[in-house]
């Protein structure tokens, strides 16, 4: 297949576009393959590139129930950045920083990753040593992260309202300068495309129905399309882990799936330059290429499956974002959304072999899963590759939260929906 | 969402905190089972379909409330009183034991 | 008069004059009219630019769903962007502005982008701008260069920094009927209900009721149609159970029939009258709901068809009809079905000449015939529109015979001279608000459109909203609605009776003219038919990728008009039925809504503001306060020059010396009570309770079930059944709801009753060796001395009249007091132990000799109870009670809990003498270039006047083994690095003689 660069776009523009080629095949499902990954998601289609990339995996199939990457990658605020407060995420995340820094290179594809940096604002003294302490914590692992005076935020977001009068002024931020955005539906196409282009064969519209089994051994799957065995079988399923696993006869987990709001402005010429974070609440907010600010807030703090929010927790967000931007009042919300979060019990993900003999789990992914999603990817093959952990998921565990080892950036304990 | 307290009436979802899974079973205090207790604390059953779940009329008059409530579209099917005995949603007159 | 405008006609008030600004150039226009409407009457033609090639645009709609005259209004220096010039109604003094131009509307620089046409085809951006794998433009950074550019160039309006000084209002309202939608199905659905002695509320996005009553020209019971639409508002408006509101968008269907709409109360007028919002956010409780939303009429695809000067054939019949302004002298008419017929006829009695109707169908019925020539139009059935011509405005088009079987065209191009270009591509039901409810909409062959799904909430649908076209059945399906939703019976009376031009309302299927040229799907984003076809091309064929790859439908008229032609070109690029394609599940809203309507009341008042009873007398007396999650708290009491750290030495050490006094109303307060309360404390508190003797106090710990220490506070034993409960100040809310879950839920059996009471009491708590002589120079009613008092008993008196309870209990390690009193009292009662303490020197001291006093002491508060840590972690496992269980008792030794190389609390001293900063961190090894591997953290930090040093608290790896050790001190943020001592966190008075006195 074609390199996409700017001459092939000339050289296709003079023939009015009709040499184009699908950014994938649209295959039919073989019998068996080395692996099968189930979840065309961006975590699912990372996965399956890596295993050709890096291990020289390439009889892959990545199976997807809908249309590639109709979950979370489609449904996010596109945020990326590894400024966490406990080691095993930071190293996690910052290697997936690094994985993001050159990923259009690697995949040809413009994931439009744009280090705009992230900027969590503080409104307590207690607020800001606690960022200090994450933003050292990051300094000691090798990550970037700055604390800005309240003058520096001021010129790096003039619209915010840094008014001592403000109910909770800001009284400085913890920035990560690499920290950015990128375009969300271009990692899923670019993954798949990368994948594709390595032999994987990604098929679209194939549910999972049922696991196949030999004695206590998964085998394979059996789908929509018809029945496919598989020498490993690793579920890259996000929000419908609870009804995969079930499929597989597991019927409890350390996750509860909650759906989180998000929303976006119409198109305005650009007024936020970085990522904001609210210190007093749950907010963020960041301004797309289009001109859309993308924001979201908390959870609606239940379980659901319904991909619909609920009215307070739009009034609480839009609150919290005239807060910071009072002139922003008059801005509209053209767009909401709601996804669905597998939330774990200490709010970090689970990437692990198991727990049923030839299967591999990747999941939790709580609100990290689109930054992750390169790091998950090449940690998940690393683990279905050499059937262990590479060290930067070894912590990601299944069984750390009965051992008392649990990785609770959030210091909430098992309440999902406060992490 | 509107969630009809058995003691107040119906309600917005606003007044209220969700407390998670229903149906787990602390172990007895002096439980010495590891298993057991961890199961309790961490895992969750988490269908897509009905769930029985406990909230907390917590902007109202701070009962527990165990509400069966559909995840795909959430629909109430039922509510009562998490304590003590059954009382049914639609029973309102009966008031708190 | 102006150019356009018909002398006769329409709603508009030609007696009021409207004077008003569009890119600075005045103009006039009268009441009634919108900013379309009265720009069009003074010959504008140019509303706007799109968004990636800059294309001129006109107006293309008469509605909500207008994608190309978009404007920002502005007031003063506040700015509005992004409205659409149909939905603003003109008042004295408006200014708007056009967007997405620069230097003007008509010499738009951007406009270059189009001559880059192909190459910025659809997808453009991922296969470009990546730049070289190595040199200084490697990784993201050439992108970002790029990106630098086309941010400026993207995005539409522009967005004030400047405050928004409205008020927004929020309501709830309930009701069993709400209709939304005023057109003649709304309007007799709200009427039948309301008959029927229902509530009802009846909303409308528009400002006039009435819908397409307003502008069909049609009969009904025997007058205009706009007149009987009139006749029905005056009745509901007399009826007390039903509330009308108008400029009211219903955007948002929730859970449990709950809808949220929007009413624009002021934003048409000059100035809002005394009390009004600018805007009223609607949160509406319905019994049922009656959809009358009626439906959009669609725009058909054909190269040039986004030209100023092309326009829906139904919204050129709404500016004749409503407004009195004719969108053109020579109107030429494009369809797909028949209602553009009765549009031509309109538009020829309003005073235009019809110069064409060009039908892609070839067997056009007699009854069109027989308009076309009532019209005086020429008919080209069999024919379609090829290209059109002009420049900012319309000067002609070129028309082709069409086999609309094949869509071929053939035959001689033909030109005809208009300045006005109507479409009609068939209509979509306005099914929004009903897939937001939660189903999935059904296409409909015949009507070639969506039709709303089965309900899965309480509503019911009416008229256009169904597929019902006709006005005869709107009024039919409206009555019935509102009877069956208020709970009425059928009823048998006769139906009004319409007089309405015939028509078929199925649409031939046809959606896009294939000829050279652009054509436009979804003209705000410049979408083409033929990036629809590329992005088929290259595997994006599902209906959720076409969006996303294209933009289609992502503009700010969210696909209205773009959306069902734009899934039938995929369609047929497919080969494959439309429904097939897929159909969007709409969202919430269903049109744009200001942010600071939904923030309501709470925009300029996010949280509400906690205040202890003596605020007023800190403020009064020189505090400066700060936030501590709602509550305002005295930081320090600062004498004039005085630094923070100054004040706060010396308000600690003139405590150490003589007396302070702080206020700690904040604590969280609980009372306990019932005969098992005790039994309830010694499962909830890790050390026993059960045994605490009535008067005396008792420091507690409580863990979470997975064995994490949780909070901390003291409980008083007021009575045999009667404890007071203290929690941090931060976590009182959470224990409150801990405590009631577990009385309610897992131990219902116990008899205990929790009540919350940190707002009935004002605290103050009083320390230092002088405290004592202080209390007993003012408290009456009892003594206050060691036999009396005891270290942590508690005591009943009076302090100037009011009655107090007195706890002797010790945060700052002092011998100390807490004095409670009714909170209305405390500030009687603070100022009556300020007066005591006169003599003794008494300071008062604020939250930062507070914590220098408690690092001293090596007690721990929320920064190392953070979640995180377990009570050995914090070296309270003293108080870990092994006689009985607890919550927590049973996870508390797991494996990754006990471990050695947990962080554990230590206490620093800073050995080069400089002030430490909370949130530095701790490491064995020094480097500062490259800090790495990190021991642990500073949880608080002070300089201590007791010990003359920079001391701070900290978690550290393996901390307690550590004492005595040295370590440095690695905080690359603040630049602060330096040698430190580990030692105990108990740092002053270890054995505790002071406060045992």
């Amino acid at each position: 297949m074609a390199e996409y660069s700017a001459f092939s776009l000339l050289k296709n523009a003079l023939t009015g576009n009709k040499d184009w080629k699908p950014a994938w095949r649209k295959p039919d499902p073989k019998a068996s393959y080395d692996v099968i990954v189930i979840g065309g998601g961006g975590h699912g289609l990372s996965t399956a590139y890596y295993l050709a990339k890096e291990h020289g995996i390439t009889n892959v199939a990545v199976l997807e129930k809908g249309w590639l990457g109709s979950g979370n990658v489609g449904r996010n605020t596109t945020a990326v950045r590894s400024n966490y407060l406990l080691p095993q995420n930071t190293r996690f995340y910052e290697h997936s920083m690094k994985l993001w820094e050159n990923l259009s290179h690697d995949l040809n594809y413009n994931v439009m990753f744009s280090q705009r940096g992230c900027l969590n604002l503080a409104h307590t003294p207690a607020q800001l040593d606690d960022y200090a302490r994450r933003g050292n914590a990051m300094r000691h692992l090798g990550v970037d992260a700055d604390l800005m005076s309240v003058d520096q935020i001021k010129r790096l977001v003039p619209a915010l309202d840094i008014s001592g009068s403000a109910r909770f002024p800001v009284l400085g931020g913890l920035m990560q300068r690499r920290a950015g955005s990128a375009r969300h539906d271009a990692v899923a196409w670019g993954y798949a495309r990368g994948a594709d282009r390595r032999g994987v064969d990604i098929i679209e519209n194939c549910e999972v129905t049922g696991f196949l089994r030999d004695g206590g051994r998964i085998t394979g799957v059996s789908t929509t399309r018809g029945e496919i065995r598989a020498k490993k079988v690793a579920l890259a399923v996000a929000g419908s882990t609870g009804r995969v696993m079930q499929l597989a006869g597991i019927s409890h987990m350390p996750i509860e799936s909650h759906v989180l709001q998000a929303f976006v402005s119409e198109s305005l010429k650009p007024i936020i330059d970085t990522i904001l974070t609210f210190g007093m609440g749950h907010f963020y907010i960041s301004q797309s290429d289009k001109g859309g600010l993308v924001y979201g807030g908390d959870l609606d703090g239940y379980n659901s499956y319904a991909q619909r929010g609920s009215l307070p927790i739009v009034d609480e967000v839009m609150s919290e974002m005239v807060a910071l931007f009072p002139g922003l009042a008059r801005v509209r919300m053209l767009r909401s959304w709601g996804g669905l979060c597998d939330m774990t019990m200490d709010g970090s993900p689970i990437i692990t072999t198991g727990p049923l003999p030839g299967m591999y789990l990747n999941c939790g992914w709580c609100y990290g899963g689109f930054k992750a999603t390169p790091a998950s990817g090449w940690c998940f093959a690393h683990t279905i590759a050499k059937d262990e952990p590479h060290e930067f998921n070894a912590p990601f565990t299944l069984d750390r939260f009965y051992r008392g080892l649990v990785i609770d950036d959030k210091g909430q304990g098992a309440t999902p929906r406060l992490h | 969402m509107l969630i009809t307290c058995p003691y107040c009436g119906p309600r917005d979802v606003i007044e209220f905190t969700y407390q998670g899974d229903g149906n787990r079973e602390r172990p007895q205090p002096a439980s010495q089972n590891l298993d057991a207790w961890n199961a309790y604390v961490y895992d969750r059953l988490n269908p897509a379909g009905d769930h029985n779940e406990i909230w907390q009329h917590s902007g109202g008059c701070r009962s527990h409330l165990r509400v069966v409530r559909n995840t795909l579209t959430h629909e109430i099917r039922s509510t009562t009183f998490a304590r003590g005995g059954h009382k049914s949603a639609d029973n309102r007159a009966e008031g708190r034991s | 008069m102006s150019p356009r405008r018909a002398e006769t006609g329409g709603r508009i008030d030609r007696l009021r004059t409207i004077r008003f600004t569009f890119d600075d150039a005045p103009y006039t226009g009268h009441a009634g009219d919108t900013l379309a409407s009265a720009l069009l009457a003074n010959g504008v033609t140019l509303f706007g630019r799109s968004f990636k090639y800059h294309r001129p645009r006109g107006l293309l709609a008469a509605g909500v769903e207008e994608p190309n005259a978009l404007v920002t209004v502005l007031r003063g220096e506040v700015r509005e962007p992004n409205i659409a010039a149909t939905m603003v109604e003109i008042y004295d003094g408006l200014v708007a502005v056009s967007q997405n131009r620069t230097p003007s509307l008509a010499w738009d620089i951007g406009a270059i982008n189009q001559l880059g046409g192909k190459i910025l085809s659809a997808g453009f951006y991922y296969k470009t701008f990546m730049g070289p794998v190595i040199g200084p433009m490697k990784g993201t950074r050439f992108w970002m260069f790029c990106e630098h550019f086309i941010r400026r160039a993207a995005g539409l309006g522009k967005a004030g920094t400047a405050s928004d000084p409205s008020r927004y209002e929020r309501m709830n309202a309930f009701c069993d009927v709400l209709v939304v939608g005023s057109g003649p199905a709304g309007l007799m659905a709200a009427k039948a209900a309301a008959d029927q002695g229902a509530r009802v509320i009846l909303a409308d996005l528009e400002a006039h009721f009435g819908g397409s009553a307003n502008w069909s020209g049609e009969t009904i019971d025997g007058m205009p149609a706009a007149d009987w639409a009139q006749r029905a508002v005056k009745q509901l408006e007399g009826n007390d159970n039903v509330r009308l509101l108008p400029r009211t968008t219903v955007w948002g269907y929730y859970d449990g029939n709950t809808l949220a709409a929007l009413e624009r109360v002021t934003d048409h007028k000059e100035a809002p009258a005394k009390g009004e919002p600018r805007q009223r956010y609607w949160a509406i409780r319905a019994g049922t709901v009656v959809l009358a939303t009626g439906s959009f009429e669609r725009p058909l695809v054909f190269p040039g068809n986004d030209r100023p000067g092309v326009m829906l054939a139904h919204a050129a019949e709404r500016y004749a009809n409503e407004y009195g302004v004719l969108p053109g002298q020579r109107i030429a008419l494009f369809t797909n079905n028949d209602s553009a017929y009765r549009s031509a006829l309109a538009l020829k009695k309003a005073g235009a000449a019809i110069v064409a109707i060009v039908d892609v169908r070839s067997d056009v019925s007699n009854e069109m015939r027989k308009l076309t020539s009532e019209a005086e139009a020429e008919l080209l059935a069999g024919h379609a529109v090829i290209a059109t011509e002009g420049g900012k405005a319309l000067t002609g088009l070129k028309v082709q015979r069409f086999d609309f079987m094949s869509g071929a065209l053939s035959g001689d191009e033909r030109s005809i001279h208009a300045d006005c270009l109507l479409m009609s591509g068939g209509w979509s039901p306005t099914i929004h608000l009903a897939s937001q409810a939660g189903a999935k909409a059904e296409w409909d062959p015949a009507r070639q459109a969506f039709l709303p799904p089965k309900p899965t909430q309480r509503w019911i649908g009416a008229g256009a909203f169904t597929g019902s076209f006709s006005t005869a059945e709107a009024i039919a399906e409206g009555r019935a609605a509102g009877l069956q939703a208020a709970g009425g019976a059928a009823s048998p009376a006769p139906l009004t009776v319409v007089e309405a031009a015939p028509g078929d309302p199925d649409p031939a299927p046809i959606f896009e003219i294939k000829a050279k040229g652009k054509s436009f799907v979804d003209f705000q984003h410049d979408v083409t038919a033929e990036d629809v076809r590329l992005a088929h091309r290259e595997g994006f064929v599902s209906v959720e990728h076409l969006k996303r790859y294209t933009t289609l439908g992502m503009a700010t008229d969210q696909g209205k008009n773009s959306n069902v032609p734009g899934l039938a070109i995929m369609a047929e690029a497919l080969g494959k039925p439309i429904p097939e394609v897929g159909t969007t599940r709409f969202r919430p809203p269903y049109t744009a809504v200001s942010i600071g309507s939904l923030a309501a009341e709470r925009f300029g008042d996010l949280k509400p503001e906690r205040l202890t009873p003596m605020h007023d007398w800190h403020i009064a007396n020189g505090a400066r306060m700060y936030s501590a999650g709602l509550w305002y708290r005295p930081m320090i009491y600062g004498l004039a020059g005085e630094t923070v750290e100054q004040a706060y030495v010396r308000e600690a050490k003139a405590t150490r010396e003589s007396a302070g006094i702080v206020d700690v109303s904040t604590l969280g307060k609980i009372a306990v009570q019932g005969p098992d309360a005790a039994e309830f404390l010694d499962r909830v508190y890790t050390n026993m309770f059960s045994t605490l003797a009535v008067g005396k106090a008792r420091y507690g710990l409580m863990l979470r079930e997975d064995g994490l220490a949780f909070d901390d506070g003291t409980t008083w034993r007021l009575g045999e059944q009667e404890f007071l409960m203290t929690t941090t100040t931060a976590n009182a809310g959470k224990v409150m709801q801990h405590l009631e879950y577990f009385l309610d839920v897992i131990w219902p059996e116990l008899k205990v009753s929790v009540t919350s009471v940190t707002d009935e009491w004002a605290g103050a708590a009083i320390g230092g060796p002088k405290a004592r002589a202080i209390l007993a120079a003012c408290v009456t009613g009892t003594a206050v001395d060691n036999a009396t008092l005891p270290f942590m008993g508690i005591v009943h008196g009076q302090i100037a009249g009011v009655p107090v309870m007195i706890c002797r209990l010790s945060f700052s390690g002092e011998m100390a007091f807490e004095v409670y009193s009714g909170a209305g009292y405390g500030t009687h009662v603070w100022e009556a132990l300020i007066e005591a303490g006169k003599p003794f020197d008494l300071v008062t001291y604020g939250l930062e000799a507070l914590g220098t006093m408690r690092i001293e002491k090596g007690h721990v508060t929320g920064a190392e109870i953070d979640g995180r840590t377990t009570a050995r972690d914090l070296h309270l496992d003293w108080m870990l009670s092994k006689k009985k269980p607890f919550i927590g008792s049973a996870m508390m030794d797991r494996e990754g809990l006990v471990a050695n190389d947990r962080l554990q609390l230590v206490g620093l001293i800073a050995l080069d003498n400089r002030p430490l900063n909370g949130g530095g961190h701790i490491v064995e090894e020094l480097d500062e270039a490259n800090p790495h591997d990190s021991l642990g953290h500073i949880t608080a930090c002070c300089y201590s006047p007791a010990l003359g040093k920079y001391i701070a608290l900290a978690l550290v790896k393996g901390g307690k083994a550590r004492h005595g050790t040295r370590a440095f001190v690695s905080d690359p943020l603040r630049n602060r690095f330096g040698p430190i001592e580990i030692v105990s966190n108990h740092f002053y008075d270890p054995d505790g003689s002071r406060m045992h006195g």
